[in-house]
């Protein structure tokens, strides 16, 4: 059974269809990506996925669970966690804040809590502290958790929101262009960065332009172009696929590569 | 080491001040200064409450006299009607106005800015308007007066020394079960909800049910202070209560900075003696409070206490709408 | 009887969309609220009330002049709470103009005291027949007002290069800005135009009632936000459809359940349209790409 599974679903925006019929699956365990020229849909399909917009038909799987049109909170609660395109940190708070916040749906305590300072609360706020410094740790940022997270460069800003995602424990990380932004040095990093989380276990879904990164480190890769998923398999053939190279480069672009 | 130092200085001041504030009425043994000072405490605890909603959750509230009339009213209704005593009814107050609290807080949690203020301003006039109206029940502007003084076995505690200390009380307990739920999972929360309410959410936090939470609370604060000044002035109209009141305590607040619990501590203070200190300008009060937001917000934005944001980029009008359209361009 | 109620409602809730079209034109232009908008409305009403009274002005011309002065007014206010925060976060121009609104409700009292003022014989008491109906003179003077503004803003809005540029403004500033508009300007433009309607209905109000007075802002700022929001916040068309619902509503309401809570239809209304439908009859929704 694949960790997720996206069934027919479509979104539309009034007359506009950003998503036409688009079914996918990711199994466990996984790297996959989803790419597609500009205005494909890409993050309209995370967007659907993570509760943000309604889907206009269609269903989502998660681990045998329908979590189609859930509310956010409660699809990052049972294991799907997401990153965004435009880096959506909480910029006032600290970088060690931002990743602790990440920690809250793995936590209980409550008003109750907050005013009794009782014992599991305080073993509660110790395992989250430490997790937390944990985390910290695994993207090299501990040295700097005091800072405010707005004054972190933009490739850092990207890895604490990557190290915020994880510090709700997902089952299946959904990375919005993780990339986008970096120089090369940096892209490399993150690409063996998400290799050391599938390898810890982690299944990953991303949205990228880097090709490079893309066919290095997917198993599987989804095209899509206006909506519409044109092709679908493992690295090499979709890139040599006609349609997709069309897609990026204009009609009879395939034709001039050959 | 310079941060133990630090920390030494802070328990030092707090100290002297919780010693000048238990030993005040028997020091200045002058009535005027001793009921400045209970008023001060009951906007203290007043702009703790707001604090909460607006400050710390970012849910800008325009109508808190509301649920200060709300204690005030329903305390006083509680021991003039039904004979309830007032370590009943006080809590009672603060536990209606949380209620009410939630019923505002369930419709509006998907309202944001502009919409949430104005919706918040008409919830506030229409509780005047029906402590107004409702004759029935609240005897509309005249008010209800006689409000029985509270009492502990049979003794009477209508006396000075009474009252400030217990506001003192409340004060203390006030602050420290604030500062208890700022530094929590919940308070937490709270912030995260202010700073980007849709990442908040992405984090697994349900921000309806926090955002009813915040205001449960917070209306609480202000129910709790409705209480004790019903039964401390023993006379109530719908007229304390409001548009221009639940200004005054947003002053406070922003004065003494948003988000902050000693600014809240500080702008309540500073705004309750400044018309004592304003006594011949009587009709210039509320020009001076409406200048005093104008000026905080254009020079000093964090008010006193507050921290200063570093705004380094403001947010778009796209992003500010609450989803990710404007990233959505590029997928 | 019903259709008098609908005609006082009508001429009610023209005096409402004159102000709400002021807001929907800020908030469209510039995504902000403006809590002093209703004061602009009570200014506009004195300079009204002092031409009139101190200089002996006609009617129409007083209207004018304190169309102009309501038009400077809300410039100046641009450049003092709007300007300087335009990089501040949004519960900035809030709170300013909240302040500001505070501080001229009260200079006002100070200035003209508290007490309602009126105008003897300002108005012909005459009247027509319609359909058993009567239309008072006061209300003919509302009804043409307000419909000549809201003709003339149509034009300046849809035939006028500064109506393209401010319309330009409120989809796109940045955009806007490089096709060589300056968005300073306009934006001033935008609030002298809002400013002035305001002013103009104050002018209208305080004849209709015959009641000046200093806190007259603001129930009628809030109740004409109401109809701006019912109308879609940033739709001009759409505040004045909604200025005219708000109006005929709350007359009946006030008619036939109970005068006592008049002021509690309006926020009724708001919170309703609020609840089922935030983004009003004529704007467009939340959700939908940017």
């Amino acid at each position: 059974m694949a960790l997720l599974a996206v069934d027919g679903v479509s979104k539309k925006f009034g007359g506009l269809t950003a998503v036409d019929h688009l079914s996918l699956t990711v199994e466990k365990g996984m790297v996959a990506g989803l790419i597609g020229p500009n205005g494909a849909g890409k993050t309209t399909v995370f967007n659907l996925l993570t509760g943000i917009y309604p889907v206009t038909s269609g269903q989502v799987t998660f681990n045998g669970q329908d979590i189609t049109n859930k509310p956010s909170h409660s699809i990052t609660q049972v294991g799907l966690t997401r990153t965004f395109q435009n880096i959506r940190l909480f910029n006032q708070m600290s970088v060690y804040d931002n990743v602790r916040l990440g920690r809250h749906c793995r936590a209980k305590a409550g008003l109750w809590g907050a005013l009794s300072c009782n014992h599991s609360t305080k073993q509660e706020e110790l395992e989250i502290k430490n997790k937390t410094l944990e985390l910290l740790a695994d993207v090299g940022l501990v040295d700097r958790k005091d800072e405010l997270a707005t004054n972190l460069s933009y490739g850092l800003q990207r890895k604490l929101e990557i190290a915020r995602a994880l510090a709700s424990e997902p089952q299946l990380l959904l990375l919005d262009e993780p990339a986008a932004g970096m120089n090369p040095q940096e892209t490399k990093e993150l690409t063996s960065f998400i290799g050391k989380l599938n390898a810890k276990g982690l299944t990953i879904l991303l949205i990228e332009h880097d090709m490079k990164l893309v066919m290095n480190i997917c198993q599987k890769i989804t095209v899509l172009e206006y909506g519409v998923k044109i092709a679908e398999g493992l690295p090499h053939e979709v890139q040599n696929n006609e349609r997709v190279i069309e897609a990026y480069l204009g009609k009879g672009a395939s034709q001039c590569l050959k | 080491m310079m941060l133990n130092k630090f920390n030494m200085s802070r328990k030092l001041i707090y100290g002297i001040i919780l010693v000048a504030v238990l030993i005040l009425p028997l020091v200045i043994n002058n009535d005027y200064i001793i009921r400045i000072a209970v008023v001060a405490g009951g906007y203290i605890i007043l702009s703790l409450g707001l604090n909460l909603v607006t400050g710390y959750t970012g849910q800008f509230c325009l109508g808190w006299a509301a649920f200060y009339g709300i204690g005030a009213y329903t305390s006083a209704l509680l021991t003039l009607k039904l004979q309830w005593s007032f370590w009943l009814a006080l809590p009672m107050g603060g536990i209606v106005a949380a209620l009410f609290g939630v019923l505002l807080g369930i419709p509006t949690m998907r309202l944001r800015d502009i919409y949430l203020a104005i919706t918040t301003l008409g919830f506030g006039e229409i509780i005047r308007l029906i402590l107004m109206n409702w004759t029935d029940l609240t005897r509309g502007a005249m008010g209800l007066p006689g409000i029985p003084a509270p009492s502990l076995f049979g003794t009477s505690l209508d006396n000075k020394y009474f009252y400030y200390y217990f506001m003192v009380v409340l004060v203390i307990v006030g602050i420290g079960a604030m500062v208890r739920i700022i530094d929590s999972r919940l308070g937490r929360a709270l912030v995260a909800i202010r700073e980007d309410e849709l990442a908040a959410k992405n984090m697994g936090i349900d921000t309806v049910q926090y955002k009813v939470i915040a205001f449960a609370i917070g209306a609480f604060y202000a129910g709790i202070a409705g209480s004790f000044y019903a039964h401390y002035t023993t006379f109530i109209d719908p007229h304390t209560f409001s548009f221009s009141e639940s200004i005054v305590i947003l002053a406070m607040v922003v004065l003494g900075g948003m988000g902050s619990i000693s600014g809240s501590v500080v702008g309540a203070i500073l705004l309750t003696l400044l018309p004592e200190l304003l006594r011949d300008m009587a009709e210039y009060r509320m020009i001076v409070y409406g200048l005093i937001m104008m000026i905080v917000v254009l020079i000093r934005p964090q008010g006193i206490m507050g921290k200063k944001n570093d705004s380094r980029k403001k947010k778009s009008k796209a992003t500010k709408q609450g989803d990710v359209t404007h990233g959505v361009a590029g997928g | 009887m019903l259709l008098q109620q609908i005609i006082n409602g009508l001429a009610q809730g023209s005096i409402y969309s004159l102000i709400g079209i002021g807001f929907a034109l800020i908030f469209g232009v510039l995504g902000l609220v403006h809590f002093a908008h209703g004061e602009v409305y009570m200014l506009g009403a004195f300079f009204g009330y002092i031409l009139i009274t101190a200089f002996h002005l006609d009617v129409f011309s007083a209207l004018s002049i304190a169309i102009i002065g309501s038009a400077l007014i809300g410039i100046m206010i641009e450049a003092v709470a709007f300007r300087p925060l335009r990089k501040a976060p949004d519960m900035a121009p809030m709170v300013c103009t909240l302040g500001l609104s505070i501080v001229l409700q009260n200079l006002a009292m100070l200035i003209w005291g508290s007490d309602t003022k009126s105008i003897p014989d300002v108005l012909e008491s005459s009247s027509i027949s319609l359909a058993g109906a009567q239309i008072s003179g006061a209300q003919i003077i509302i009804f043409g007002v307000a419909i000549a503004l809201m003709l003339a803003l149509q034009f300046i809005l849809y035939r006028s290069k500064m109506g393209r540029a401010i319309r330009a403004t409120a989809q796109n500033k940045e955009a806007a800005a490089l096709m060589g508009v300056n968005i300073n300007q306009i934006i001033s433009a935008t609030f002298a135009i809002g400013s002035g309607l305001g002013g103009a209905a104050g002018v209208l109000v305080g004849i209709y009632y015959n009641a000046f007075f200093p806190m007259m802002g603001f129930m009628a700022g809030l109740k004409a936000f109401t109809a701006t929001v019912l109308g879609g916040l940033t739709s001009v068309p759409g505040a004045m459809v909604g200025g005219l619902i708000l109006g005929v509503v709350e007359n009946l309401g006030a008619a036939y359940i109970s005068s006592g809570y008049r002021d509690l239809i309006a926020f009724a209304i708001l919170i309703l349209v609020l609840l089922i439908k935030p983004s009003g009859i004529f704007g467009r929704g939340f959700q939908g790409k940017v």
